[in-house]
């Protein structure tokens, strides 16, 4: 049941953060997806990372479309705001709500039918216009909600639960996001935590439109031998193409890594991340050269994992569109409202 | 035949030619006179080389709807000669282009040719300058034909061209070509002709689109998503002109979003987003646009999502007539999405009221926690109209209805987001980022109970869809009343009307009246309705319900929500596109009142013949 809360007591002894909050205070209501669903493990490291950053869940607001992943924002952050809107366009709430209040952080949670099919258009305006949030899609390959269809991020080779053919190619959306100019693209793995919690702990921090692929198999639909967005399938065929630490910029940095193994980047809050790359093969801030590897590897039949593209150019909407810095739905109507002798004076041009 | 002030000049046009400028000039000058005019632009989907024209009526008792028929036709397009001719009342005057001289076959109708083209070729040596100020060069003749004041028109023209001024001498000196050559040609001014009066002296002329955005305006409206569509294009285009100026502030950034979203599902969902998260936020469309945005009105009515949507309606069904006006997306916007949906709509009747009733729809979607639909439509959106001034009361506070700050938060025990506390079926909300431990909730569109959780109870969603009616009943007192005017307390004829028809329906009225039938009419402002419509059906047994669609889709709503007797509604239809005239209205009315007549009278003597 979505509805059921979790029984309110704590362990004295859980660790708290910053602000004195343990992680069960950034949890939701208890799941309702499939035992073993990927989904859970994702809701698991959001709360992971929103624990270790500190990040005050009130001024976060979660907003889905329609699907599985998308009643996964009820499974966390039960001190956030939510929307779960319209199948297909969590990404125009988002811009909205993004342009009525600048200074929440907006964490938008979809999925590969919610993306890829129906909400494709809305997907690639909100990387075109720069929207500050993060864009989690939970990417099974299918469509578990009415029961196994294939999704338009199914693979070309991967048979359905029922050993049908897919026929159609599949839509990479970390290709799509790397064209349409989204300035932070990574590809996680549900089943590897160690590695998607800093990819999610450095979306928060980057400043504009962060968007995390994360393969997430569906155990009830998708997760057969014959499947390439099963547990075992991913676990044989991911490649990580690095390791992510996230530097808060309080914190003195101590560790230097190997000369030429990695690369920092200073987000917009001031902290650094830094990326140990595993791969020497491209440069992440370099859109052509993450394209080429992540096409020579899936044409290789490899899971590529990791930040694939990162562009420190910190731009946003508000920017583009030379907004206040004030939020909008905090400017009193006396300055919003011109008044009666502005009007007089309009009525004149009418004349 | 003399007419002084009262008459109808059009423009037959090619679209594109530049005419458009020329002919607002020559409605805005008359204006500036003091005369009441009404402007109409009937103009087709296209951009270039179709038939387009520009009617001007001038009417020496302030009547805002078309006549009908033409006095003075300038007949600019040779493609529509044989109609534009049709079209000119026994004793009218064709003005035309006789640079290539032709006889029409018409004797009740004076023709002045003037060779328009061979004196631009003349004068001029550029292409565009030689097409351009053909234009300019028959407002000249008519301003002489007409005797027009040639110091307004010569302000007007300064004006226009406003910080552009080397254009202002060039179009002065093309009047000028016109005038002298209607002055050494034919005798002027003609029997139809103008003197300037004080009647519109402290009115305004202005488009309900432009009206409508200033209302936005000041509403204090911050971010608006749109997706282009005529004829609401230019509502938004108004506000953005507007907000350029007043909202900027000292540091060069601006306190208003606008987003040109990549179609009317985006659009409505940035407004959506933006009024969940606290802004004053709206969209305007068309019909299309209506019929994309209908999954959104859905969520955001019982998610209690308040926005300002305007449906500047033209013709349907599907593209339909892009260029004309209707009033046919009454049903579709009252129910507009699937399953139980009941949206409240206004109905502005004139440019003043797109302003007030703008201000109107932010206050009463904040208050009522609900889309608002402004049902404008072509005709009041892009025509100019003469209206009173637009008027702000500075003491008037902007109605943000019931949304729960942190203090609120930290004073109550609980917080339900859909818990009725008030009994007014109205609830509290809270905007994210409110306070640190208390006033989340769940915006869904799936069935919820009153702490937004979702619910497969159906008691229990069936009790907030119960509330839901019960919000949307107490909405009928809060919204704008209707209009009644009384010509007789004793009349059992009465007419419904609404928007742009108001007046053709008030002239008609007035021709009416002097026949001997007396009308009682009421103009609605809003749905649903209040307990005043009921009344005055009740006041009437013969009801004519004026509307511009096919399908009496005012009338099915007047049965349907306001109880009104079918019987009693009589439906007078017009789908054909254009703004109604007053005689149209008036013959259609008296048709059935006469018909009513002579079946009493066959009745009385089948009665007595017993």
């Amino acid at each position: 049941m979505t509805y059921m809360k979790k029984p309110n007591v704590r362990h004295p002894g859980l660790r708290k953060n910053e602000l004195g909050l343990t992680r069960r205070d950034y949890e939701g209501l208890v799941s309702t997806l499939c035992a073993g669903c990927g989904h859970d493990s994702i809701s698991a490291a959001i709360i992971e990372a929103c624990f270790e950053l500190d990040l005050p869940a009130h001024r976060l607001a979660k907003l889905s479309g329609i699907g599985c992943s998308s009643k996964t924002p009820t499974y966390f952050l039960n001190r956030s705001h939510g929307f779960n809107s319209v199948h297909g366009r969590m990404p125009s709430i988002a811009t909205g709500a993004n342009l009525a209040n600048r200074d929440l952080i907006y964490l938008g949670v979809s999925g590969d039918g919610d993306t890829a099919s129906i909400g494709l258009g809305q997907f690639c305006h909100a990387m075109r216009r720069r929207v500050n949030m993060i864009y989690i899609v939970e990417n099974n390959g299918t469509y578990g909600l009415t029961k196994g269809q294939f999704s338009a991020t199914s693979d070309r080779v991967s048979k359905s639960k029922k050993g049908e053919a897919n026929l159609f190619e599949a839509i990479d959306l970390c290709t799509l996001a790397i064209h349409l100019g989204a300035g932070f693209v990574a590809r996680g793995f549900s089943g590897d935590k160690n590695h998607l919690v800093p990819l999610i702990k450095a979306a928060f921090r980057y400043n504009g439109f962060a968007f995390i692929d994360i393969v997430s198999p569906c155990v009830t639909f998708n997760d057969h031998e014959d499947s390439t967005k099963s547990y075992d399938y991913v676990r044989a065929h991911n490649e990580a193409m690095d390791r992510l630490d996230l530097v808060p910029e309080r914190e003195e940095i101590t560790a230097q890594a190997e000369e030429g193994q990695t690369t920092t980047v200073r987000m917009h809050d001031g902290s650094l991340m830094r990326l140990h790359k595993l791969d020497d093969s491209y440069d992440p801030r370099d859109s052509e050269s993450a394209l080429t590897t992540l096409r020579k590897r899936y044409a290789k039949g490899q899971v590529v994992t990791g930040l694939l593209h990162i562009d420190d150019q910190d731009t946003d909407l508000h920017k583009l569109l030379g907004t206040t810095s004030q939020p909008l739905n905090a400017v009193p109507m006396s300055e919003l409202c011109p008044g009666n002798a502005e009007l007089a004076k309009i009525n004149k041009g009418f004349r | 035949m003399k007419k002084i002030n009262d008459f109808v000049v059009k423009f037959a046009n090619v679209n594109g030619s530049g005419s458009a400028s020329a002919n607002l000039l020559f409605a805005k000058a008359l204006f500036r006179m003091g005369l009441s005019v009404v402007p109409k632009n009937v103009f087709p989907s296209n951009i270039q080389g179709l038939p387009t024209w520009y009617e001007v009526r001038v009417s020496q008792s302030g009547r805002g709807a078309r006549r009908g028929g033409v006095d003075v036709m300038v007949a600019m397009n040779p493609q529509t000669y044989a109609q534009d001719l049709a079209d000119i009342v026994p004793g009218g005057y064709m003005i035309y282009d006789s640079s290539l001289p032709r006889p029409f076959p018409r004797e009740d109708v004076n023709v002045l040719g003037i060779p328009i083209a061979r004196m631009c070729a003349d004068a001029y040596v550029s292409p565009r300058e030689r097409q351009l100020f053909k234009n300019v060069v028959y407002v000249g003749a008519l301003t002489a034909l007409l005797d027009m004041d040639f110091k307004v028109v010569k302000q007007t023209v300064r004006d226009r061209f406003k910080g552009n001024a080397k254009l202002v001498d060039p179009n002065v000196e093309a009047l000028k070509m016109g005038r002298e050559f209607a002055r050494r040609n034919f005798t002027c001014p003609l029997p139809i002709k103008v003197k300037k009066v004080k009647a519109a002296k402290d009115r305004i002329m202005i488009t309900g689109n432009e009206a409508a955005g200033l209302g936005c305006l000041y509403a204090g409206a911050s971010v608006a998503a749109w997706y282009p569509i005529t004829p609401s294009t230019s509502l938004v285009e108004a506000f953005e002109r507007h907000a350029k100026k007043f909202r900027l502030r000292e540091d060069g950034t601006s306190n208003v979003a606008i987003v040109q979203a990549e179609d009317e599902l985006a659009a409505i969902g940035i407004v959506i987003g933006a009024a969940w998260n606290g802004a004053r936020s709206f969209t305007s469309t068309s019909g299309p646009g209506i019929s994309l945005m209908g999954e959104f009105l859905g969520l955001a009515y019982f998610a209690e999502v308040p926005f300002v949507l305007f449906d500047v309606q033209r013709g349907g069904p599907s593209t339909g007539m892009p260029t004309r006006t209707q009033q046919s997306d009454i049903t579709t916007c009252a129910y507009a999405s699937h399953g139980d949906t009941k949206q409240v709509l206004l109905f502005p009747g004139d440019p003043k009221e797109c302003f007030d009733l703008t201000v109107d729809a932010f206050d009463l979607a904040e208050r009522l926690q609900t889309p608002v639909i402004v049902m404008s439509d072509l005709d009041i959106g892009m025509n100019e109209w003469v209206c009173d001034p637009l008027e702000w009361d500075d003491n008037r506070k902007h109605d943000r209805g019931k949304v729960m700050d942190a203090d609120m938060l930290d004073r109550v025990k609980n917080f339900g987001r859909y818990w009725d506390v008030d009994g007014d079926g109205i609830t509290y909300r809270t905007l994210p980022g409110t306070h640190p431990t208390k006033g989340a909730f769940f915006t869904r569109g799936s069935s919820h109970d009153a702490f937004a959780a979702y619910t497969e109870d159906g008691q229990v969603n069936a009790e907030n869809m119960d509330r839901l009616t019960r919000k949307f009943e107490m909405a009928a007192n809060r919204l704008p009343k209707p209009v009644i005017r009384k010509t007789s307390r004793t009349s059992k004829l009465g007419i419904i009307n609404f928007g742009s028809t108001e007046p053709a329906v008030r002239e008609a009225c007035d021709l009416l009246s002097r026949e001997g039938y007396k009308l009682n009419t009421m103009r609605l402002r809003a749905f649903p309705f209040g307990k005043e419509v009921a009344k005055f059906a009740s006041q009437h047994e013969r009801i004519f319900v004026v509307e511009q669609n096919r399908d009496a889709q005012m009338r099915s709503l007047l049965i349907n929500e306001a109880g009104i007797s079918p019987e009693k509604l009589v439906s007078v239809l017009d789908y054909e596109g254009m703004p109604l005239t007053a005689g149209w209205v008036k013959r259609k009315i008296e048709a059935v009142i006469e018909s009513d007549k002579s079946v009493a009278q066959a009745m009385q003597l089948s009665a007595q013949a017993m």
